[in-house]
């Protein structure tokens, strides 16, 4: 894995990373990573930082051993980092919150996002509210459709939501529109992007606001066990909760890193987002990394049953995470994920999104072949509630949300 | 001067050749655009013939992408419109060769980046020499990147035509410096498409490109009146005109191709005007 100095200084990881974005948002792009490089080591920034997460978002958030799955799975010792269990319900705020804070100090008063699952959107009109900005979310139209809660959800906030009808309608075409936006508006307004993607800074600050996960894992884990685990598992669209659950077990070669890709209806089928396993380097939104992508290097539609994961495209350092074989990506169906969302509430009492079910899926997998004395932490990226209602109709029960 | 720079500043002439061309002797340049394909692979090599016929200088020709981050909602739906019918950067080749065919016309790419790397940058340029091709413009590649695409671009003599926003304030000297071809302004921030009003600070923009480079400067993003062609060619060397045409190609009509020279005529004429005077 190419270490941290390296990202710094031109965010590449790897072939992977770069800038690859529209001159008119280059020179905000560069403002941004100027201003970023410098409140990454400013102690009062940190500390502004650390009190919201501590007080508003509810960190640090549980590390779980669930005893149940583990004597009901019959081998490693399972662990949920619970991130659904932070203000908004998921890892998203952790972001957001490193984020809108710095779009403050540059004197921004709106921010912008992009949202698949809705998860991201909400955890943005949250601050904002909070910080007191002008809130705009892009959303695929599809996904306003599954995730039709969520939308009113961040309304409540006092967000505007577009439902973006180009392309899939989906996650790929939220981020298109809400750059487009931002290639119109930069002088007051700060693009918060969801995931480790995007144009350097973007990979490299989220990873570094999400990465706070694997610092209390790596803690609370040691309190518990006085151990460090064996493997981390969780699941990846864009990559964000996985960058933050690997990134401070990225230097420990005994972990496991384990990221779950969605693999729809199959990665042999034409409906999967599985990056890792069927995609080609390439560059799209900002970067250069692995896409689902044709010959000509048009982007495919993909399709998961998650919105979150439902992306064409991975952060930079996975990719090189992939190349190096530092981490390992399994493809995960929906049918299994949807299994996993069952199981889990069932044997744990956890309604766990369906994006994290991929990962609970893989532990469902793994954690049999390994030996009781081994440990398995799987990131909670987010709960559940927002995705009961799609879960019910997938079962085949009339249902209206 | 060194042997190596000697080279590359011959090859830089060569490709300029047909490109500088267009903007001599103070002859403002009309560059129109049409996307490869659009509407069928025929009609955009008629469509790019009848630009040729009704006077264009340059004429752009788009290669459709799957998600073209910097274009507005009329040139999104020629891509879409292209892919309907099966258009391919392998089909878009073929297309300019079949110009070529007919017309000696300036000819550039507008290409995303990714369709580029995917095809394989020395398979690319070099096709580009091959059919004809005398420049590209890149929208997702800013001077940062630029070194990805620079050593296949001066290998095979095409024109890397950098474009400055109105954001780019002290990034300009920069991006312009050793342009080949000419330099891309963005009249104003956001993406292609028709707009009534053109940013206010153009003139500006101008002037301070002129400080760091003697290479002719078109500009576009937004431009569809004779009236505003008029105003841009008195402070600049070119006028780009995209998302104007596509509309009309968009018509698919009896009479599309001879809207398309008319309107070529008309905008090239508001343009033209002030040429004789200075040339006196």
């Amino acid at each position: 894995m190419q270490t941290k100095k390296t990202s710094k200084i031109n965010g590449r990881f790897g072939e992977y990373g770069g800038q690859y974005i529209p001159e008119t948002l280059m020179s905000e792009v560069a403002k941004l990573a100027k201003a970023y490089e410098y409140y990454r080591n400013n102690s009062d920034f940190q500390a502004e930082m650390m009190d919201l997460l501590k007080n508003y978002a509810n960190r640090p958030s549980l590390l779980y051993y669930a005893e149940k799955m583990t004597n009901d799975l019959g081998g490693a010792q399972i662990y949920f980092k619970r991130e659904d269990l932070n203000h908004t319900g998921s890892h998203k705020i952790n972001n957001v919150i490193g984020q809108i804070l710095l779009a403050k100090k540059m004197g921004k008063t709106r921010v912008i996002a992009e949202t698949g699952a809705g998860q991201h959107g909400v955890a943005t009109a949250t601050i904002a509210a909070l910080m007191g900005m002008e809130c705009e979310i892009f959303m695929g139209q599809v996904d306003t459709k599954r995730q039709a809660l969520n939308v009113y959800r961040m309304k409540l906030l006092g967000a505007k939501v577009n439902s973006i009808t180009t392309g899939t309608g989906t996650l790929k075409d939220a981020v298109n529109a809400a750059m487009q936006e931002w290639s119109k508006r930069t002088n007051d307004t700060h693009y918060v992007i969801g995931s480790v993607m995007g144009p350097y800074p973007f990979p490299t600050m989220v990873s570094d606001f999400q990465s706070i996960i694997s610092k209390e894992i790596k803690q609370q884990l040691q309190d518990k066990t006085g151990k460090l685990p064996d493997a981390v598992v969780a699941c990846v669209g864009g990559g964000s909760n996985a960058m933050g659950a690997f990134y401070h077990f990225i230097s420990e070669p005994t972990v496991r890193l384990i990221g779950c890709e969605a693999a729809g209806k199959g990665v042999n089928t034409q409906q999967h987002a599985a990056t890792i396993e069927r995609g080609s380097v390439g560059i799209f939104h900002g970067m250069k990394s692995k896409f689902l992508q044709n010959e000509d290097g048009q982007i495919d539609e993909v399709y998961s049953i998650s919105a979150g994961l439902d992306y064409p495209g991975i952060g930079p350092q996975h990719a090189a995470l992939a190349d190096t074989k530092r981490a390992e990506y399994v493809g995960i169906t929906d049918d299994e994920a949807v299994a996993a969302f069952e199981y889990i509430a069932r044997q744990e009492g956890i309604i766990a999104a369906i994006e994290s079910c991929h990962a609970v899926a893989y532990v469902m997998k793994l954690a049999p072949q390994m030996k009781k004395d081994q440990i398995i932490v799987c990131n909670l990226s987010g709960r559940g509630d927002k995705d009961v209602a799609a879960i019910a109709r997938y079962r085949g029960e009339k249902i209206y949300d | 001067m060194s042997r190596q720079l000697r080279d590359i500043e011959e090859r830089k002439f060569m490709t300029e050749k047909r490109l500088r061309a267009a903007f001599t002797n103070q002859h403002k340049a009309f560059i129109g655009f049409v996307t490869a394909g659009d509407p069928t692979f025929e009609k955009s090599v008629a469509a790019i013939l009848a630009l040729a016929a009704g006077g264009a200088d340059v004429i752009e020709v788009g290669v459709p992408f799957s998600d073209p981050v910097a274009d507005g909602p009329v040139i999104q739906d020629a891509d879409l419109r292209a892919f309907a019918t099966g258009i391919t950067t392998t089909k878009v080749f073929e297309l300019v060769g079949e110009v070529r065919k007919k017309s000696d016309v300036s000819l550039v790419l507008l290409v995303y980046l990714n369709n580029i790397f995917k095809y394989g940058y020395d398979r690319f340029f070099s096709k580009c020499k091959q059919v004809g091709i005398d420049g590209v413009i890149i929208p997702d590649l800013p001077m940062e990147e630029r070194s990805e695409v620079l050593p296949f671009t001066l290998k095979y003599q095409c024109a890397l035509i950098p474009l400055v926003a109105p954001t780019s304030g002290d990034r300009i000297p920069q991006i312009v410096q050793e342009t080949t071809g000419f330099v891309y302004v963005v009249s104003s921030m956001g993406v292609t498409g028709v707009r009534s009003q053109l940013d206010s600070n153009l003139e500006d923009m101008i002037t301070a490109i002129r400080k760091s480079t003697d290479a002719p400067i078109a500009v576009g993003f937004g431009i569809h009146t004779p009236e505003q062609a008029a105003k841009i060619a008195a402070i600049a060397d070119g006028v780009i005109v995209g998302s104007a045409i596509v509309k009309i190609i968009a018509e698919n009509t009896a009479v599309t191709i001879e809207k398309i020279t008319g309107y070529t005529r008309q905008m090239g004429a508001a343009i033209h005007k002030g040429d004789r005077e200075k040339n006196l």
